[in-house]
């Protein structure tokens, strides 16, 4: 990949809040990162974190009382925020498009396989009935889905979980398109059909360049996927940057304790790293660093919100005091 | 050494009920069948005390069911389950409430096993006052070590479970097992709704909780990696049947079982990075018709002619080791 290639998709500064009865939620809070074509980005955070929402940001999916407050997005060099509900939905399911923890939030539970995706086809391509039939049957037998033919004349309740994620994935990937924003895809579904959706994930975007931002709260599925990972806290980004510095030295208390956790990483049967207290509501939370209450080095200094420093090498962490692993766990 | 808890032959078969195109088909006259589920499909296991036994493998393949008949709360096909060596339908009515209350059952969901209605120090008090175990006039101290036990403030108990995060309320979950004084914990994806973060805190709750009560665990997990980090021993289930039992160091080195070893490589693990997946083929087929034979043998790349008419039994493949493969007699595996 060219380093210097313009990214598929940036987003700058982006608040997306919701003006809920009892108070701001600042979902997501002053977030920036790229993606560039053919790169696998994982977009990691414990629940609450703001991953979801900043996603449904990027296809302009967020109903009240939920708004981008202010940032920009820009895919392929175009403004998306502020862009119109019509050319949303142009680019959606076409140039970008995205994959949900529920696969029934992309498929219609009252109309069969083969009218889902020969529509997903022609809405946006000018081929006939056949020939986006024998791309719906090809695009399910690529997703691992045994005798397309069948599946394609079946209902999605017919379908087995599994099953019916691929479809939804099939047709993420339908029309090839720049940019895909899957959404925990696999956190319902078993190891051995999770690992065939991210083989196939894998190897989709290895053919068609596709730019993938990948969300989970797994670490473990992310270092075997992503090139790039951010991780997420209270609506931020707490730190960023190559999957292999990140996981195998990360900077921020946050990250360390979240990677000091895994048990993998654990000796057997020893007691694991465990952050303490516990993840925050973002309705109230404390001025300053938004990890203050459980972090060990917080001095002075955190009382004021710390921003981001300086990228060194695709490297940025948002800490006053960034650490070693050893010191931490 | 006598098990705490050994089952034999296990069996547990659900029969479902015919959907509404299935009833009219019926009432038209079109022969319907009821559709049996072999949810489990005779299971012997054993568990000796102190002993943290882990059971995984893939949704539907029987977890639950046999986590579920083994804590008394679901009543077997055929079988049987014993405790410290005598066989539960044989214990007289004392004996058989004795053993019901040493093995307790630690949910997924904390909040739709605590009931919203009831203050934490009634969820936790009600069982031991019942059952006797403590004196009403000592019941608010047994609460209060029992919260502290688990990591909780004592000053919580006046509040409802609405009031606590999911971390706090599997922690009352845990405490109100505990109060009852059990031996032995089935803990049923204990962890999985927690967040990564405070999982760790829960587990590390279990492993002191452990040394501290003498308990002896059956760990359900679809987590490789929590299995992996907490368990003594690793059963591995597909459809109804243990295909393997082995010390968890040596199953996650060096599985014999092809489903067991096509399932441990899909483990995603923070040291490889990158990585190529390679999937077992195919779908897990239904509990409802599971295959003849193996019922591993659709998927297996080792699977031979007698793998598809003759069922494998789970066999000492060496000290502390079973598998249920046919391999194993050729010597090939
Ligand atoms: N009450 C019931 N009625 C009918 N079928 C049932 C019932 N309970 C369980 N089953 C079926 O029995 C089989 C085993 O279910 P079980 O809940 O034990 O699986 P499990 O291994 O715990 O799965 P999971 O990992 O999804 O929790 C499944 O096919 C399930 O659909
Ligand atoms: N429609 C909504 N109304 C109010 N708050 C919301 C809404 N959707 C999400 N939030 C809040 O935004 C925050 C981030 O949510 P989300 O992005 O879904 O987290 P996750 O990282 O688990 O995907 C959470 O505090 C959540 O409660
Ligand atoms: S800014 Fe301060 S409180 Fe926040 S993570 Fe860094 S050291 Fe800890
Ligand atoms: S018995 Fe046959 S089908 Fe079953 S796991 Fe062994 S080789 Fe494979
Ligand atoms: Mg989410
Ligand atoms: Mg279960």
């Amino acid at each position: 990949m060219n380093k210097r290639s313009a990214p598929t998709l940036s987003v700058r500064d982006l608040r997306t809040h919701f003006h809920t009865k009892v108070g701001v939620v600042k979902a997501v809070n002053d977030v920036s990162f790229e993606v560039k074509s053919g790169q696998v980005m994982g977009l990691v955070g414990e629940s609450g974190s703001g991953k979801s929402v900043t996603g449904f940001s990027i296809v302009g999916l967020i109903d009240p009382p939920g708004r981008v407050v202010s940032g920009s997005i820009s895919f392929q060099g175009e403004e998306l925020v502020g862009a119109s509900e019509e050319r949303l939905q142009k680019l959606r399911g076409n140039r970008i498009a995205m994959i949900f923890q529920d696969p029934m939030m992309t498929l219609n539970p009252v109309l069969r396989i083969d009218t889902q995706m020969t529509e997903a086809i022609r809405a946006h391509r000018d081929v006939d009935k056949q020939t986006a039939w024998a791309e719906a049957r090809d695009a399910l037998g690529q997703v691992g889905i045994p005798s397309p033919e069948e599946r394609l004349k079946s209902y999605p309740h017919q379908l087995s979980g599994g099953m019916r994620q691929r479809v939804a994935i099939a047709i993420a990937f339908i029309n090839k398109p720049d940019l895909i924003i899957a959404d925990e895809p696999t956190t319902a579904l078993d190891v051995t059909i999770q690992a065939q959706i991210i083989h196939e994930a894998q190897a989709l975007c290895r053919k068609t360049g596709t730019a993938l931002i990948w969300i989970t709260h797994d670490l473990a599925v992310v270092a075997g996927l992503a090139d790039h990972i951010c991780v997420m806290y209270a609506g931020r980004i707490v730190e960023e940057g190559k999957a292999d510095d990140i996981i195998d030295r990360p900077l921020h208390p946050y990250t360390i304790g979240l990677i000091g956790s895994v048990p993998s990483h654990n000796k057997r049967g020893q007691r694991l790293y465990q952050i303490p207290g516990m993840t925050p509501s973002l309705l109230n939370l404390p001025p300053g660093c938004a990890f203050r209450n459980r972090c060990k080095f917080d001095d002075q200094e955190c009382l004021i919100e710390p921003g981001t420093t300086k990228p060194v090498r695709g490297r940025q962490v948002r800490c006053y005091h960034p650490q070693r692993a050893e010191t931490v766990t | 050494m006598t098990p705490v808890i050994a089952t034999r032959d296990l069996v547990k078969r659900f029969v479902k009920k015919p959907d509404l195109a299935g009833v009219i088909a019926g009432k038209l006259g079109a022969p319907v069948n009821e559709q049996v589920v072999h949810a489990v499909d005779g299971v012997d296991l054993h568990v000796i005390k102190g002993e943290v036994v882990g059971l995984v493998g893939e949704s539907g393949c029987g977890k639950s069911t046999i986590g579920r008949m083994i804590a008394g709360i679901l009543e077997p096909t055929s079988g049987q389950i014993s405790f410290k060596g005598r066989d539960l339908d044989e214990l007289e009515d004392a004996e058989a409430q004795r053993a019901k209350l040493a093995v307790q059952m630690i949910f997924q969901d904390p909040f739709s096993s605590l009931n919203p209605r009831q203050r934490v120090a009634g969820i936790i008090g009600e069982a031991p006052l019942f059952h006797k175990i403590v004196p009403r006039n000592e019941l608010s101290g047994y609460v209060d070590e029992m919260l502290q036990r688990v990591g909780l403030d004592p000053e919580f108990k006046r509040r409802y479970p609405h009031q606590f995060s999911g971390g706090q309320r599997q922690r009352i979950g845990i405490a109100r097992a505990l109060a009852v004084r059990p031996e032995f914990l089935v803990c049923d994806e204990a962890i999985a709704a927690l967040d990564v973060s405070i999982q760790a805190q829960v587990l590390n709750l279990f492993m002191d909780l452990r040394e501290e009560f003498d308990l002896t665990y059956l760990f359900i997990s679809h987590d490789l990696g929590v299995v992996e980090h907490i368990s003594d021993r690793v059963m591995i289930m597909y459809l109804g049947r243990i295909v393997e039992s082995a010390p968890a160091d040596e199953m996650f080195a060096k599985p014999n079982h092809p489903y067991a070893q096509a399932l441990l490589a899909e483990v995603p693990r923070l040291d490889q990075r990158k990585r190529k997946f390679h999937p077992i083929k195919g779908e897990i087929p239904s509990a409802i018709n599971p295959p003849k034979g193996c019922h591993f043998h659709p998927r297996c790349p080792h699977a031979f002619e007698r793998c598809r008419n003759e069922a494998p039994e789970l066999k000492e493949i060496a000290p502390g080791r079973e598998s249920a493969c046919h391999l194993n007699d050729n010597g090939a595996a």
